[in-house]
């Protein structure tokens, strides 16, 4: 051997030799146990308490009391979860007593709890438009929901008509969107790579299995559900690499213990690291590898291809679940990646992510205006969107974090309720998604156009919406943060999405309703609830924002 | 023999199954392809343990090897699923969602 650093790393790995075959040979030594501060993980542990739960109902209930069972659960398991982040806050763990729990696991401070509580709330109203049955006429004198009869029977077949006519429902789908849900709550709290890494496919995989059971059109749901699945993998498994590439130049996967070797504030270097911290390759291809992962779940471009397919595929209720509640969860992680582990690079991070938020505000705004089908439209305009927050997530400040913050708060809702407003329009094939039939339905339901006109206006970002105080906060921020190019580059993307929203209010208003266009059914009281608190978060968030804006100030900062 | 000749074999496993991802259009072996990536990031994750000294890599490739065999189930189901309605499995014909 004549490299220094290998000997070194021989011994090393001698040590660990010797302590798999000395231990054998020693009497059993007591391992002490992790110690985990539960009270303080409340928030995950009761929507997975919930999901368990669920899958007991499903699996020991009668078939006529499951839907309501699960829905009351899902309902309570959530509130609970939610009153259990607000005691948190109010405990003080946003601010002062902010702490590293679960043995440097989990990060239990302000950006965490606030996006807990976003996506918390946001699972919720989104379990109203799942348990809607009221939208599709009833199939043999029961009532259906948006999903399949039975997911494994095959589209058109014997099966699924023995199924429909047995009146079979899918209410698999609330415990499996509780398992999403609980992935979420730990992903932007995830204070190491490997927690990050197992959160990430805790809220995918029931997301790939919810993309593919819609009642109708079963055909592209299922493509979604596979696109969906494949290129999802393929993402985790370049931010897996990511996150090996990075142990090997760290030694270690927490946040802190990155942070350190990436900033040279290591109190101790030995040998092994003192090899592996000198490679600039492995930092910077781990950091890009982890960084891809995370941007294909915000949406952004490059990796944004599987968005609108996978939108539109997908069960309209489950579109807007995954656009509001992945995006918060997403940009979660990736705030804290970025703010936490790589501040010491971040004159390599930056211009790359100029770069990304550019193309994502200008390919998302642009690709919009050419679309012909709602679903696929708002899924540019979500990947336009995903741009306006990158732009806020690379001023690298404090208001860069709070701005990011709200706007996800404000987007999440009014998103929930766009896709909400989407599941009434119908004709004789389902959903009536195609733009040409939108048209008139101001004539035929004004109220029903008039919502759908306040979540437009909303994204547009047009003042005393939602959408104009968090595009401000963010743009504001971004100047601030020394991005001025790019809140240019923000706002001309802003006018051009600008048109098309536009474009969809006057098709409705001003354009005559065609004779056989869609009707507009008649939801149950919980549609209507989860369309009511869209509005009411986008327009009380709109005209007085101030408060909300302060509250996320006070969540703005990260522990170490 | 120097640890570093196992992170080159984990490169080119890694690089191997994007490539196969990329270009092979049967859908079980898209996700054989990625499942072959999620081995490589095993094999690096314990290499730079063994460089390192720490048992951390070593746990993280059980963890790896669980969340690979849930996705199996999960991505088995999905193009399972998709083969019975369609009696394809090749990602090139499910292709009804276009602009």
């Amino acid at each position: 051997m004549s490299h220094p650093a290998s000997v070194q790393a021989v011994h090393a790995a001698q040590t660990v030799h010797s302590l798999w075959t000395s231990v054998a040979a020693e009497a059993p030594r007591k391992i002490p146990g992790p110690h985990i501060e539960y009270a303080q993980l409340s928030p995950t542990l009761i929507v997975l308490g919930a999901a368990v739960l669920g899958v007991l109902v499903e699996a020991f209930l009668p078939r006529r009391a499951r839907h309501i069972s699960q829905v009351v659960l899902a309902v309570v398991g959530l509130a609970a979860s939610f009153a259990a982040v607000v005691a948190l806050a109010a405990d003080g763990y946003a601010t002062d007593k902010a702490h590293i729990a679960a043995m440097g696991a989990l990060a239990v401070d302000g950006p965490a709890l606030f996006l807990q509580g976003v996506i918390i709330l946001v699972s919720l109203v989104a379990v109203f438009t799942f348990a809607e049955r009221r939208l599709d006429p009833a199939a043999h004198g029961r009532p259906v929901d948006s999903f399949v009869a039975e997911g494994a029977a095959v589209p058109g077949g014997d099966a699924e008509r023995r199924a429909v006519k047995a009146g079979l429902t899918t209410t698999e789908v609330f415990p499996v969107l509780l398992f999403a849900v609980a992935g979420m709550l730990v992903f932007p709290a995830a204070n190491d790579l490997l927690t990050l890494f197992v959160a990430l496919e805790v809220f995918s995989l029931p997301l790939y299995v919810l993309c593919g059971l819609a009642r109708r059109q079963r055909l592209l749901s299922q493509e979604a559900a596979v696109k969906y699945f494949l290129l999802g993998a393929f993402s985790s498994a370049f931010l897996l690499f990511g996150i090996a590439l990075l142990y090997g130049y760290a030694g270690t996967v927490t946040y802190a213990g990155i942070a350190e070797v990436v900033g040279g504030t290591t109190p101790t270097v030995d040998p092994a690291l003192a090899s592996t911290m000198g490679n600039d390759v492995l930092l910077l291809t781990g950091g890009a590898m982890v960084l891809m992962g995370l941007l294909f779940k915000v949406g952004a471009v490059p990796f944004h291809m599987w968005t609108p397919d996978v939108y539109q595929g997908a069960p309209t209720p489950v579109t807007g679940f995954m656009a509001a509640a992945t995006k918060v969860a997403a940009f979660g992680a990736l705030l804290r990646l970025l703010y936490v582990v790589l501040p010491g690079m971040r004159w390599d991070w930056r211009p790359v992510m100029w770069g990304v938020a550019i193309v994502t505000m200008l390919i998302g705004a642009v690709v919009a205006v050419t679309q012909t089908d709602v679903k696929r439209l708002l899924a540019y305009s979500s990947i336009a969107h995903a741009g306006f927050i990158l732009a806020g997530v690379i001023a690298v400040t404090p208001d860069g974090v709070s701005s990011v913050l709200f706007y996800l708060a404000a987007y999440s809702f009014v998103t929930l309720g766009a896709f909400a407003v989407v599941t009434l329009v119908r004709d004789a094939g389902g959903e009536a998604t195609h733009l040409s039939k939108w048209a008139g339905l101001g004539r035929r339901s004004p109220l029903v156009a008039a919502v759908f006109a306040v979540f437009l206006l909303a994204f547009a970002g047009i003042p005393l919406t939602s959408g104009f105080a968090g595009k401000f906060a963010v743009f504001k921020a971004a100047a601030q943060g020394g991005a001025a190019p790019l809140v240019v580059v923000g706002v001309l993307a802003s006018a051009i999405a600008a048109f098309f929203y536009i474009r969809v209010i006057v098709l409705m208003f001003f354009s005559e309703p065609k004779a056989e266009g869609p009707t507009v059914a008649v939801p149950s009281p919980l549609t209507s609830t989860a369309i009511a608190i869209g509005v009411a978060v986008t327009v009380v968030l709109g005209v007085a924002p101030q408060y909300f804006l302060d509250l996320a100030g006070q969540a703005g900062t990260f522990v170490r | 023999m120097n640890p570093v000749n196992y992170l080159y074999l984990a490169a080119l496993l890694f690089t191997i199954g994007a490539a196969g991802v990329l270009v092979r259009r049967n859908a079980i072996v898209v996700f054989m392809c990625i499942e072959l990536m999620l081995n490589a990031c095993n094999l690096a994750f314990v290499t730079f343990s063994r460089m390192h000294g720490t048992l951390d890599g070593q746990i993280i490739a059980f963890f790896t090897m669980v969340v690979a065999a849930a996705e199996v189930v999960v991505g088995l189901a999905i193009i399972v699923s998709i083969f019975r309605s369609r009696h394809s499995a090749s990602v090139d014909d499910a292709s009804l969602l276009k602009l």
